[in-house]
C-alpha cells in the first residue's frame, strides 16, 4: 500500500529540510522524499499549504488502562492521541496494577496492538509498586517493551534509590524519568505557594519542592553517568539548573507541558478544579522562564502529561479534586498559537520538540522523515483557526482548562504506518 | 441599592458601597436585638439551612440567632449527622437540601472555595461562613461594624492585624474589607505564618509586633492553634507569647484611644493577657453583640431587600 503526500512544506530538522517536497510512503515506511513525485498508483493525499512534518511523540500521558478504564483506556487515548496530531504515545505506569512487571507490560502492548490507532509505549515503573523501596525488574519490563522507567505521580523519596536506579537502568540506556517534588516541602500543597495560594487560602507548592529534587537528580546523573529525564518542568529555577547541569556535561533531558507554558496560577482564581495540576501551574516569570528555554534549546520535548479523570472526581472541592488535565488533543495546537504563531520559535523548532526530541530521548525509531524511517506523520495547518471544544474530545475526559480558546493552527492529519488515523483534510472546505 | 450577587462568598467580590449598605443596614437591625420583643417578620416563610461542615459554635449560633430574629424557619445541619461522612459528594448533599426548598444555605466549610462550588449548582443564596483559610466575610462585616461604632468610619484607620496569618480566613477577609474601604492595614507574626505574597493584598507586612501596633487605632489579634507548635511553625507557645502576645504594656504603642478585637475564641495568655482581653480597650464582646446585627442584615439584603417596613 501506498500514500504520497503531495505539495506540503516538509519540515524535518533530523534531516535539515524544510522545503516543499512530496513524501512517499510503502509498506509502512517512507521510502522517498523529493520535489514531484509521481504518483503511479499511491494514494495521494494533497497537502499544499500544509506543513508535513515527523510523527509526533507524546512522552508523558496517563491511558489509565489497566485498572482505571471510566477515565480512559488505550483505545480512547490512542484515538485522543490521533486527534491530537500523536503518532506515538510513552504511557505512564501508574496504572491498576502499576506496570512493575513485564506481563503488566505486555497485557499494554498486547491491548495496544489490537485497539490502539497509534503505537503506544508502555513506561515501567522505577519501583515495585510505585512505593520507592526496591527496584523493579527492570531487566523484564524493558524486554518486554518498556522504554523508559519512571515513578511519576509519585517521587521517589529515597535519593539511594534514585542513585541506585540511574546506574542499573543505564545497562539498558533507558532514561529516568522522574517527577521532581520533595513531599515534605510541597507539604500537601494544591496550587503554586504564592499570592494566588495567599488570596485563596489553599495550601501551597512550593517552586523550590520541584528544584530541590531536580538538583539532587542532576547531581546523581553526574555522579552516576546515568540518563535522568525531568518530567514536566515547571518553574525557572528547574530550567536554569538543567541548563547549568547540561553544560557541565551531565546527560539530562528535560520536558514541559503546554498547560505549564500557556498558563499560570492566576488560573486557579476561581476555584476552577480543571486548573489544578501536578506540578502546579506557576507564576508569569516561571512561564516565561519556560519559554525562553524553549527558544534556547534547554527543553527537548513538549509533552502533555494527559491525565483523565471522571467529571464526578473533578467535580469536589479543590483541595479534595484529583490533580492533572487531558492535553493530547490541545496540546499541538497551544504549542502552535504560543509558540510559532506568537514568533518566539519556528516551525523546525516545534517540530524537533514534539518529534526528534522525545524519539531520540527514549531512543524510539521515528523522528525523522527519511528513507527508512518509519512512515509516521504528522500534517499540520499554521493558518487554521481552532475553537477548543471539549465535549467533541475522543478522550474519555473533559477535564481541561482550554475548553472554548481559539487557537491559531493545528493538526489536520495523522499517518501511522503510513495509515491515515486522523484526517480532517477530506471535510475541509 | 441591593448587594450585586444572590450569594456572599466572600469580601473580594464586593465593592465599597456593597460594604458600606450592609453596615447601614446592619445599623437599623441592631436595635431589634435591644428590644424586649427581638424578633420581626423580615423572613416570614423563608427557611434557611446552616451548614455546617466543620465545627463552629459561634458562628453557629450567631446565625441561628440572626435567624430567628427575623423570623425565618432554620435547619441545622452539621457534620456529625450529615451523609458526607457517608462518602456523598458535597454537591450531591447540597442539592438534596435545596430539593427540600431552602431559600438560603449558610456553609462553614474545612476547604477553600467550598461554597463557591455550592453557588454553581444550587438556586439557593449561599452565604459562606467560613471556607478553611480562605473568607469568613461576615466576620469581616461585623468586625467593621464594631470599628465604625467606636471610631465613626473605617477610613484612615490605621488597623493592625497580628498573629497566625497563614491560616486565617478572618484576616483575608478583613484586608479585602479594609483596603476596600481606605484604610491601612499592616499585619505582623512570626515568617513562619506570613503566607508568601502577602504584600501583593496591599497590607505592610512586619515581624515585629511592636512596629505593627505603633499608632494604630484597631488592633484585630488572631487565634492561633495550639497545634501549629507541633507542626514546627513556632517552638513554644511560651516564646510565641513572649514575642506575639499582647500586654497592656505593649498596647500603648497604639494609639491612646485604640481598640483591641479578636474574632474568638481567645487563648488566654497566648494571644493575649486577661488584662487586655478584659480591659477598657476590648470590644471583643461587642463584636459577638455586632454579628447578629450584621448577619440579618446580610440575609435581608440577600433575600432581596424587600421593604424596610419590616424594619419598623
Amino acid at each position: 500500500m501506498k500514500l504520497l503526500l503531495k505539495g506540503g512544506r516538509v519540515v524535518d530538522p533530523a534531516t535539515k529540510t524544510d522545503a516543499v517536497l512530496d513524501v512517499l510512503c510503502e509498506d509502512g515506511a517512507i521510502v522517498k522524499v523529493a520535489h514531484d513525485i509521481p504518483p503511479g498508483d499511491a494514494k495521494v493525499l494533497a497537502v499544499k499549504g500544509l506543513v508535513v512534518a515527523p510523527g509526533f511523540v507524546d512522552m508523558h500521558c496517563h491511558l489509565r488502562e489497566p485498572g482505571q478504564e471510566w477515565k480512559e483506556t488505550i483505545e480512547s487515548g490512542a484515538r485522543a492521541a490521533a486527534a491530537g496530531g500523536f503518532t506515538a504515545v510513552a504511557c505512564m505506569p501508574n496504572t491498576v496494577p502499576v506496570n512493575d512487571e513485564r506481563s503488566v507490560t505486555e497485557f499494554i502492548r498486547a491491548r495496544a496492538r489490537e485497539k490502539a490507532c497509534v503505537r503506544v509505549y508502555p513506561i515501567g515503573a522505577i519501583s515495585k509498586g510505585l512505593k520507592g523501596e526496591e527496584l523493579a525488574e527492570i531487566g523484564d519490563l524493558v524486554a518486554g517493551g518498556a522504554v523508559a522507567v519512571s515513578d511519576d505521580g509519585r517521587p521517589v523519596v529515597s535519593g539511594m534509590l534514585f542513585r541506585k536506579v540511574l546506574e542499573y537502568a543505564s545497562m539498558f540506556d533507558i532514561p529516568v524519568i522522574d517527577h521532581c517534588e520533595d513531599l515534605d516541602l510541597s507539604d500537601g500543597g494544591v496550587v503554586n505557594e504564592g499570592i494566588v495560594s495567599t488570596v485563596l487560602g489553599l495550601k501551597g507548592w512550593n517552586h523550590t519542592a520541584e528544584e530541590v529534587m531536580v538538583f539532587r537528580d542532576l547531581t546523581l546523573a553526574r555522579e552516576t553517568g546515568g540518563r535522568v529525564h525531568i518530567a514536566h518542568a515547571s518553574t525557572a529555577g528547574s530550567v536554569a539548573l538543567v541548563r547549568d547541569a547540561r553544560a557541565r556535561g551531565v546527560k539530562a533531558t528535560i520536558e514541559v507541558t503546554p498547560h505549564h507554558f500557556a498558563l499560570t496560577e492566576e488560573a486557579c482564581r476561581d476555584f476552577d478544579t480543571r486548573s489544578k495540576m501536578n506540578p502546579p501551574l506557576r507564576t508569569e516569570a516561571d512561564r516565561r522562564a519556560l519559554l525562553e528555554g524553549i527558544a534556547d534549546g534547554t527543553i527537548d520535548a513538549i509533552a502533555t502529561d494527559h491525565a483523565p479523570h471522571h467529571s464526578d472526581e473533578k467535580s469536589v472541592e479543590f483541595s479534595r479534586a484529583p490533580f492533572g488535565i487531558v492535553g493530547l488533543e490541545t496540546a499541538v495546537s497551544l504549542a502552535l498559537d504560543r509558540l510559532v504563531a506568537s514568533g518566539l520559535i519556528g516551525l523546525p523548532r516545534l517540530v524537533e520538540l514534539f518529534s526528534a526530541g522525545p524519539s531520540r530521548i527514549l531512543g524510539l525509531p521515528g523522528g525523522r522523515l527519511a528513507p527508512g524511517a518509519p512512515a509516521d506523520i504528522t500534517v499540520l495547518d499554521t493558518a487554521r483557526t481552532v475553537v477548543v471544544d471539549a465535549s467533541a474530545f475522543r478522550s474519555k475526559a473533559r477535564n481541561t482548562p482550554f475548553d472554548g480558546w481559539s487557537l491559531k493552527g493545528g493538526p489536520v492529519a495523522t499517518i501511522v504506518g503510513g495509515v491515515l488515523v486522523h484526517d480532517v483534510l477530506t471535510s475541509r472546505a | 441599592m441591593n448587594l450585586k450577587s444572590p450569594h456572599l462568598l466572600g469580601i473580594e467580590p464586593l465593592d465599597a458601597g456593597e460594604i458600606a449598605l450592609v453596615l447601614d443596614t446592619a445599623e437599623s437591625f441592631a436595635q431589634i436585638s435591644q428590644r424586649e420583643i427581638k424578633k420581626v417578620p423580615t423572613l416570614r416563610g423563608k427557611t434557611v439551612v446552616n451548614f455546617f461542615v466543620e465545627p463552629s459554635t459561634r458562628t453557629r449560633s450567631s446565625f441561628e440567632i440572626a435567624e430567628k430574629r427575623l423570623s425565618a424557619d432554620s435547619l441545622n445541619f452539621s457534620t456529625s449527622t450529615s451523609s458526607l461522612v457517608k462518602g456523598e459528594s458535597l454537591i450531591d448533599t447540597a442539592k438534596n437540601l435545596e430539593a427540600m426548598a431552602p431559600d438560603f444555605i449558610v456553609i462553614r466549610h474545612s476547604e477553600p472555595g467550598a461554597p463557591h462550588l455550592l453557588a454553581r449548582v444550587c438556586r439557593s443564596s449561599i452565604v459562606n461562613a467560613g471556607d478553611g483559610a480562605h473568607e469568613h466575610p461576615t466576620q469581616a462585616l461585623l468586625d467593621a461594624f464594631t470599628i465604625r461604632q467606636r471610631k465613626g468610619r473605617l477610613a484612615g484607620l490605621r488597623v493592625a492585624i497580628i498573629g497566625d496569618i497563614a491560616h486565617s480566613r478572618v484576616v483575608r477577609s478583613n484586608i479585602h474589607l479594609l483596603k476596600k474601604m481606605g484604610a491601612e492595614v499592616v499585619v505582623a507574626g512570626p515568617p513562619t505564618l506570613l503566607p508568601l505574597g502577602l504584600a501583593g493584598m496591599g497590607v505592610t507586612v512586619t515581624t515585629s509586633l511592636d512596629a505593627a501596633l505603633e499608632g494604630c487605632d484597631v488592633v484585630m489579634m488572631l487565634r492561633v492553634q495550639l497545634e501549629r507548635q507541633k507542626r514546627g511553625f513556632f517552638p513554644s507557645i511560651r516564646e510565641y507569647f513572649q514575642l506575639f502576645g499582647l500586654t497592656e504594656e505593649r498596647l500603648r504603642r497604639a494609639k491612646s484611644d485604640a481598640i483591641v478585637m479578636h474574632p474568638g475564641p481567645i487563648n488566654r495568655g497566648v494571644e493575649m493577657a486577661s488584662d487586655v482581653a478584659d480591659g477598657p480597650a476590648s470590644v471583643i464582646l461587642d463584636q459577638v453583640t455586632n454579628g447578629v446585627a450584621v448577619r440579618m442584615a446580610v440575609l435581608y439584603l440577600l433575600a432581596g431587600g424587600a421593604s424596610h417596613e419590616a424594619l419598623a
